[in-house]
């Protein structure tokens, strides 16, 4: 036996841990804040959003240095490559805005503690490695680090009855969903003998080829593992968690997941398809085409029905996430082979998606007093005049929900159904555009009562009358910052979308088919 | 090319997109100070749109479509920022321009809430007006056919009557099911061309080589989304919800502009695009618009409510529009366009006439008023034009477009003409009911006389009432320029139904020729 090479191990570690820098500087400063928290007096806990915040910045920075790089680490377990990239810098911007919108949230609701930022950030750092990992176990791991901050997140308001009937769900079906990915991985490793993804593919293929025919084996795999990745989505049938957690969750919370959890199963689900499930992808276009189908019909129908904001906005999610899907499934071309408009598209879609989205529940979470949530939908009404600025940044995030331009969920719609119909899914193409037409019906709900309803305080008799009349306080620094980054880019990518693309573009140039 | 030339038609389409950042920007504690840049930035947006009425070059040497400009918008989807104007967009543009200008004027006292959102949507409804009608890419044209609607919806919806939520939401989901549809097309006319550049599909109409179903598939697409902008009876209901109830000038602008973009979209697109489609389902389409011609009509001689009732002679003037349309025969075309370019004006003259009636009375109930002859003599003068324009008196403008209108049918089918006739003698009736009703009689009802005697127009109503009645006078007295306009545009569309039948022959330039006789009741025997 040879001797170690000491100082070409200390050296390759070296190397490695410069490549996952982003994640190690998240979590150092998670543990930084769980540890400063104490020393802070009750009035300064604000310092702790603070380290937060300047700990995205850092890893942000150290993305930006990582970008050009690229490259394998961690003997093959983690990929750096422009699809990482591009969700990383996605989640850290969406981690950034729900810091900012939640130290006035948490103020309100007397919860400012350290734990809330510190477990934002360890959910940060689970997303960053679903969508850099390359194992199957680094991607198990990591869901389940984003999965358990998230149901602690979740129950965070301990008093409140709704917010521990949420995270309580959350775990129930949160196991289980994660025991069917599991038991999904279980079966690729016994297909293939590793946990790389990149032997797994090879093995898949070769096997495809012996075969040369339908392959049971790997559709359990695919059905599984799909389905523990969809779950996180909340993309229908898997998506009953969403609408209690997203009601009962703290609203920044219910912003975060929205998008989060959707950009983390979208990363997992994208990796695993375009390389251990290639082989398969006949098979992934229906379920995926049925997936979509049914988000779409069964979010927009209903959320119809819904009073409650956080409730219905939960529905849209699920119904935005149809939509991604849609792009999924125009990545394979009639032909089988590979397109990557279609990637593009829902790569674009979800990015826009996570900005107009968030700021939708945040303004919801702006509304919220002590002691009342004012999350109805009649909280919304005259909200165009008790508070002008609140109502027309919802004007333009439901407006870019609902698909109409001059915003940017008007051109991701768009350029799914235009991808759509470049891979011949006619059908696909004309349910999604049907499906704006009820969307509509509700966004525009939302959008009558802020601007054409007056505030209706008999219809409240049991709340404090002159809180609900009361303007919302102005905005602080932080809120001003988050709402104006997210109108900005709903309309800059409405208005003028090149750079967006490109971006979208971008994320793709991993290799994932010659 | 000179600077001015690729850029006259981008500064029309901005100016108010300018002017709407510009109040954005400006406090809202000064509605003053936002009524007069409001009125500013109209005033401007007539003023850069002008210069195309000599700049305009007609005749056969002229290009199809003049002062293009073509920037790339989004490379990665082939999207191009491309605009155009030919003779049928001209006279559109000019009156979207004019009747904006009017319907901000109008608003200087029947508007006090929330100056800057009225102001901000006016302005952007407009802009989203010219955009369709100078647009020369499909999604361009989508984006801003999509743009108009939010406004629209917000001025019915915030500043409108008592029904208000009721009219706004249901003209939004009316016009979006018909847009949606609509995108469904454009996506899959760029899958059958390659392209999303108006002109190059124009150029190649869709033929036998693509198949009938395409062809049949897209006319449907797209027909559903002009129909209901139009609106062509049975897509009408939202109409007169939506102009009853909306603020006065959001209904000027409504009723003259954006039902435009429908017949636009017919004679843009379905016709010149689809033409086997189009001459397929011609017969359908005839007796859809003769259906509402008489249904307008008859609903329109038991109104009680002043504006539903111009709302539905609205209807019933569309039909006119595109009965000429869908005859497809030359008149038809030319009556079928100044028909809605007279629409245009003097619907948008009888709601600024209902809302002067509105301020003074604060009812919409024809039984409020009466006798006004005596107290408002101006008022009286100007209605009695309008009235007389709107049911086809000759030098007037409502007889050029009807009496072009009804040749043009009685070229195909006698009947179709005939129905028509019948449905001139309706109007005729019930709007000269109306006229009796308002001007003349007593002011009987209680709550009339409760009132003091109501005041004559103001130097503002004068303002925003002349320019109309002068351009009825004007349409009716000599015609020609507009003709000559629409020559080229209506010789592509003839030539586009009908490569062989109209060959032959030139064109007819009507009214070039002795004048026809004073009433067409005689041509259609």
């Amino acid at each position: 036996m040879p001797p170690l090479d000491w100082p070409g191990i200390l050296n390759q570690t070296l190397q490695d841990s410069f490549s996952i820098l982003p994640e190690a500087i998240l979590a150092v400063f998670a543990l930084t804040i769980l540890l400063t928290d104490f020393l802070l007096p009750a009035k300064q806990k604000f310092w702790n959003a603070l380290t937060a915040l300047i700990g995205v910045l850092s890893s942000a920075a150290f993305l930006f240095e990582l970008a050009p790089q690229g490259g394998l680490a961690f003997d093959r377990s983690i990929s750096i490559d422009p699809f990482f990239i591009f969700f990383a810098f996605l989640i850290l911007a969406a981690t950034f805005l729900v810091i900012l919108l939640s130290v006035r949230y948490l103020e309100i609701q007397g919860e400012q503690r350290g734990e809330y930022y510190a477990l934002l950030l360890f959910a940060a750092v689970g997303i960053l490695f679903v969508a850099c990992g390359n194992d199957l176990v680094v991607l198990f791991v990591a869901l389940e680090a984003m999965a358990i901050s998230f149901y602690a997140l979740a129950g965070f308001l301990r008093g409140d009855r709704r917010s521990n009937e949420a995270a309580l769900k959350f775990v129930l079906m949160g196991a289980f969903s994660s025991a069917i990915l599991a038991y999904g991985f279980s079966i690729l490793y016994g297909l293939s003998g590793s946990t790389n993804l990149a032997v797994i593919a090879q093995r898949l293929a070769e096997r495809q080829m012996q075969i040369a025919g339908w392959d049971p084996l790997a559709t359990l795999a695919l059905v599984t593992v799909a389905a523990g990745a969809l779950f996180k989505m909340a993309a229908a049938p898997f998506h009953q968690w969403a609408p209690d957690v997203y009601q009962g969750a703290p609203t920044s919370i219910s912003a975060y997941v929205s998008v989060a959890s959707l950009a983390a199963g979208f990363a997992l689900l994208l990796r695993l398809l375009l390389t251990v499930f290639w082989p398969v992808r006949v098979e992934w276009v229906a379920i995926l085409s049925a997936v979509a189908v049914i988000s779409m019909i069964l979010g927009t129908l209903a959320a119809l029905q819904q009073s409650n904001v956080k409730r219905l906005l939960a529905y849209s999610s699920i119904a935005q996430a149809g939509y991604i899907l849609l792009g999924v499934v125009a990545a394979v071309n009639p032909d089988g082979s590979f397109n990557a408009a279609g990637l593009c598209a829902a790569a674009f879609y979800l990015f826009v998606y996570a900005f107009f989205n968030i700021g939708a529940f945040a303004i919801i979470a702006l509304l919220q007093r002590k002691g009342s949530i004012g999350d109805e939908i009649d909280d919304l009404n005259g909200l165009a005049q008790r508070h002008p600025a609140a109502a027309i940044l919802m004007l333009i995030f439901l407006l870019s929900l609902a698909g109409a331009p001059p915003t940017a969920g008007f051109l991701a719609k768009l350029f799914i159904f235009w991808t759509l119909i470049g891979t011949g899914h006619y059908a696909l193409a004309a349910l999604g555009v049907l499906c704006i037409l009820p969307a509509a019906y509700f966004y525009f709900r939302m959008i009558a009562a802020m601007w054409m309803r007056q505030p209706d305080p008999d219809s409240q008799p049991d709340r404090d009358l002159r809180a609900e009349l009361a303007p919302p306080p102005a905005f602080t620094r932080a809120q001003r910052l988050a709402f104006g980054a997210m109108a900005l880019v709903t309309l800059a990518a409405g208005i003028l979308p090149e750079q967006f693309l490109r971006l979208a573009n971008y994320s793709l140039l991993y290799p994932f088919r010659n | 090319m000179p600077f001015s030339d690729t850029h006259i038609l981008s500064t029309i389409l901005f100016t108010p997109l300018v002017g709407a950042l510009v109040l954005f920007f400006l406090p809202r504690e000064r509605p003053d100070l936002q009524r007069w840049i409001a009125n500013a930035f109209a005033l401007l947006g007539l003023a850069v749109a002008l210069p195309l009425v000599w700049r305009f070059r007609s005749g056969p040497a002229a290009p199809q479509f003049q002062f293009l400009a073509d920037r790339v918008w989004i490379p990665t989807l082939d999207v191009h920022f491309r605009v155009g104007l030919d003779g049928l967009s001209l006279l559109l543009v000019l009156l979207t321009v004019l009747l904006g200008a009017v319907a901000i004027l109008s608003s200087w006292r029947a508007v006090h809430t929330r100056e800057r959102e009225y102001y901000i949507s006016l302005l952007l409804l407009q802009t989203a007006l010219l955009g369709i009608f100078l647009s020369l890419d499909f999604i361009l044209f989508y984006v801003f056919w999509e743009l108009a609607l939010v406004p629209a919806y917000l001025l019915i919806g915030v500043w409108g009557g008592e029904r208000r939520l009721h009219a706004a939401i249901k003209f939004f989901l009316y016009t979006l099911a018909g847009s949606v549809v609509m995108l469904l097309a454009i996506l899959a006319v760029y899958h059958a061309r390659g392209t999303f550049d108006i002109r190059e599909i124009l150029s190649h109409p869709f033929s036998a080589t693509d198949g009938w179903r395409l062809e049949k598939w897209l006319f449907w697409g797209f027909f559903f989304a002009f129909a209901i902008k139009v609106p062509m009876f049975p897509f009408h209901t939202w109409l007169p919800d939506a102009l009853t109830e909306a603020p006065t000038a959001a209904s000027v602008v409504i009723a003259g502009a954006l039902l435009t973009t429908g017949t636009y979209g017919f004679l843009r697109f379905s016709v010149p695009m689809l033409p086997h489609a189009a001459f397929h389902y011609r017969g359908f389409l005839v007796a859809l618009s003769l259906i509402a011609i008489l249904y307008g009509a008859l609903v329109c001689l038991m109104q009680q409510d002043l504006k539903r009732l111009i709302a539905y002679s609205t209807i019933g003037q569309m039909g006119f529009c595109t009965l000429g349309i869908f005859a497809l025969t030359p008149l038809g075309f030319y009556g079928g366009i100044i028909q809605q370019i007279n629409l245009g004006i003097s619907s948008a003259a009888f709601f600024l006439l209902a809302g002067i009636l509105h301020r003074r009375r604060r009812s919409r109930q024809i039984s409020d008023f009466g006798g006004l002859a005596a107290p408002m003599p101006n008022f009286a003068a100007i209605y009695t034009i309008v009235t007389l324009g709107a049911l086809g008196m000759p030098l007037l403008d409502g007889f050029i477009g009807e009496f072009s209108v009804l040749r043009g049918a009685y070229e195909v089918h006698w009947i179709w003409a005939a129905f028509g006739l019948l449905g001139i003698t309706l109007t005729a009736a019930y709007f000269l009911w109306l006229y009796q009703r308002i001007v003349f009689g007593e002011a009987a009802s209680p709550a009339n006389s409760a009132h003091e005697t109501p005041r004559d127009l103001d130097a503002r109503e004068f303002a925003t009432l002349i320019p109309l009645v002068l351009l009825i006078v004007w349409i009716g007295v000599y015609p020609q320029p507009i003709f000559r306009a629409l020559h080229a545009p209506v010789a592509r569309l003839v030539e586009a139904v009908h490569p062989a039948s109209y060959r032959a022959a030139p064109l007819p330039v009507p009214l070039a020729a002795p004048p026809p006789a004073p009433a067409p009741r005689p041509e259609s025997k």
